[in-house]
Parts: structure tokens; C-alpha cells; sequence
């Protein structure tokens, strides 16, 4: 019974992540993409007349029911069958994080940043909210996000989705190396 | 209840992603410092799997369960899969997380996310908010 509290290595994942595309094709021809359903949940509380969330958000019901599932997902891999063991990352970012010190790698992330008490900080106001805008004004931006662009569009060979995905991962990279490192200074 | 199948898809979607730990912040500043294979390996395997269905509807002229042709999707271009691009990419090094592990995280108890999840709401309105004056 063991192995249900185990992460799962990439070359199971991967597949299974990439295998979301085709089956949501075939079941109802529906298009793989999360982020859309933020745009969703802005049209369903406060559209205010704004064109990009006038739109019938009701055809797009089922992308609810996909996110309730992933929450779900969540709950049964993170929580109910959580992995007991420290995370398993490489021990350069290990030593890299210390040196910030964050230095208890248990769980998904390090509660000592990721926590409610945090986000009165400016380190957390920055981490989370100022993170999460920017997720959420970028991938409305894009038109997609990670699931969207880099695994539909990327697998529908759509070379726009090449673009985004491509400044994606330079904005991360951008950020991780040169921003994250001042804000966990602080 | 014709759409609770979708829910039943989400769930394997968010259970590979978080037994994935690709809702892991530590797998994402590893994958951002490219210091581990672990990331790009799900993004290598994902993705030509998706490829090779789609090919593989396209050929053998597949339809969808409803009976609809399956159209395969088409992006086109913008000026903001890069802006826009470029800013979810800061946020995703921030937060460690993108829209999909969102969700996960929060399903997996760490409740402080439903903050990230409100403030990515809030950014997708202000975008819808300042469209008309941002360059497409």
C-alpha cells in the first residue's frame, strides 16, 4: 500500500498529463486549458460590462467540472495519500533554498514563506498576490497558460503556443534567478 | 449529468500533476534554476504524447463521442503570448504554481493558495479591465 503515498517520476506523470489532450478531444471535442476558467469565474461574478466577460460562459460549464476534479486531484495525491517523505529535489536547489533559509523541504512548499500570517509581509504580499496577479493578467494576456499552450497547443504543432510557451519559461527563468532572490532577502 | 464526466478527468489531470509534484514551488524554482531533469521530463513526455493523438485522430478521422468532428485547436498570433507570456512566467516563479496546480494546491489543504487564486481572478479582470488600451 505503500506506493500510493509515492510521487509519481516524470515518465509517469508526463504521459499521463499528456494523455488529458486526446481524451478530452474524444469525449466531448473539448480543448485543454485552465486558464480559461478564470476568465470564467470573473464572467460568472462580476462581468461589469466588460467585453472580454460578456461571453456565454455557460457553453464552457464542463472546464468547471475539469477544475472542481483537479481540486479533487489535489486533495486525494497531496492530502489523503500526501508523499510522508521530504521532497526529493536536487541537492543544488537544496542548498540554494538554505541559503535563504528555508531548509525544511516537507510538503509541496516551504510553509515558511507559503502561509496566511506571510501574506501580511511584504515578502508574502509580493510571493502570492503580486505572483498570482500576475498569473492571472499573463495568461489572460496570452490567451493560455502552461496547459493551453504548452501541452494543447504545443501538441497541436500551433507555433503561437512555441512563442508563449518560450517567454513563459524566459519570464520564469528571468524571474527565479534575478527577482525571487531579492524578495527572499527580505 | 453529462459533464461529470470532465470531473472525472480532472481528477487524474490533478492527481498526475500533484503526484507529479508539478504543483510543487521547490519543482518549479528547480526547473526555473535548471537544476533537476524532473520538470522538463513531464513537459517531454506530455507533450509528444499529445502530438502523437492528435495525429492520430487527424488520420484516422476520429469523432468525438457526441458525434462531432474533431477540430484540432488553432492558436493565432498576438503580440500577447509574448507580454502576456513573459508576465505569467514571473508570476509562475513566484507563486510556483500555474492556473491548473492552483486548483491542486488548494485541494491538497494549503489554504493560503485560495489568496494566490483570488489575486490571479483579480488579474485576469484588470486584464479584461485594460484590454481596450494594451497593445494585442
Amino acid at each position: 500500500m505503500e506506493i500510493v503515498y509515492k510521487p509519481w517520476p516524470w515518465y509517469v506523470a508526463g504521459p499521463v498529463i499528456g494523455l488529458t489532450v486526446p481524451v478530452l478531444l474524444l469525449l466531448g471535442n473539448k480543448k485543454l486549458g485552465i486558464s480559461s476558467t478564470l476568465r470564467q469565474l470573473c464572467a460568472v461574478c462580476f462581468p461589469a460590462k466588460l467585453p472580454l466577460l460578456n461571453y456565454d460562459w455557460k457553453k464552457d460549464v464542463w472546464n468547471l467540472y475539469l477544475v472542481a476534479g483537479v481540486l479533487i486531484g489535489g486533495f486525494v495525491g497531496g492530502k489523503l495519500f500526501a508523499n510522508p517523505e521530504p521532497i526529493d529535489i536536487s541537492v543544488d536547489t537544496t542548498d540554494y533554498l538554505k541559503s535563504f533559509g528555508l531548509s525544511d523541504p516537507t510538503g509541496l512548499m516551504p510553509a515558511e514563506l507559503f502561509n496566511w500570517s506571510s501574506l501580511t509581509t511584504l515578502k508574502g504580499f509580493l510571493l502570492m498576490i503580486v505572483g498570482g496577479f500576475m498569473v492571472g493578467f499573463g495568461t489572460r494576456y496570452a490567451r493560455g497558460c502552461t496547459s493551453g499552450h504548452g501541452i494543447l497547443g504545443l501538441s497541436a504543432l500551433q507555433w503561437p503556443s512555441l512563442l508563449a510557451t518560450i517567454s513563459f519559461f524566459a519570464g520564469g527563468i528571468l524571474f527565479s534567478h534575478f527577482v525571487l532572490p531579492l524578495i527572499l532577502s527580505l | 449529468m453529462k459533464n461529470l464526466k470532465y470531473l472525472f478527468v480532472g481528477i487524474v489531470f490533478g492527481l498526475a500533476l500533484t503526484k507529479g509534484e508539478a504543483i510543487s514551488w521547490y519543482r518549479i524554482q528547480e526547473m526555473f534554476l535548471f537544476q533537476s531533469f524532473h520538470m522538463y521530463g513531464i513537459f517531454m513526455t506530455a507533450v509528444p504524447i499529445g502530438a502523437l493523438s492528435i495525429l492520430l485522430i487527424r488520420r484516422l478521422k476520429l469523432r468525438s463521442l457526441n458525434g462531432e468532428e474533431i477540430e484540432v485547436p488553432k492558436k493565432n498570433y498576438h503580440h500577447g503570448v509574448i507580454i502576456g507570456g513573459l508576465i505569467f512566467g514571473f508570476g509562475w516563479a513566484l507563486t510556483g504554481a500555474c492556473p491548473g496546480p492552483l486548483y491542486a494546491q488548494i485541494g491538497a489543504g494549503y489554504t493560503v493558495t485560495i489568496a494566490t487564486f483570488v489575486a490571479a481572478i483579480l488579474g485576469t479582470w484588470t486584464y479584461a479591465l485594460l484590454q481596450p488600451y494594451l497593445p494585442d
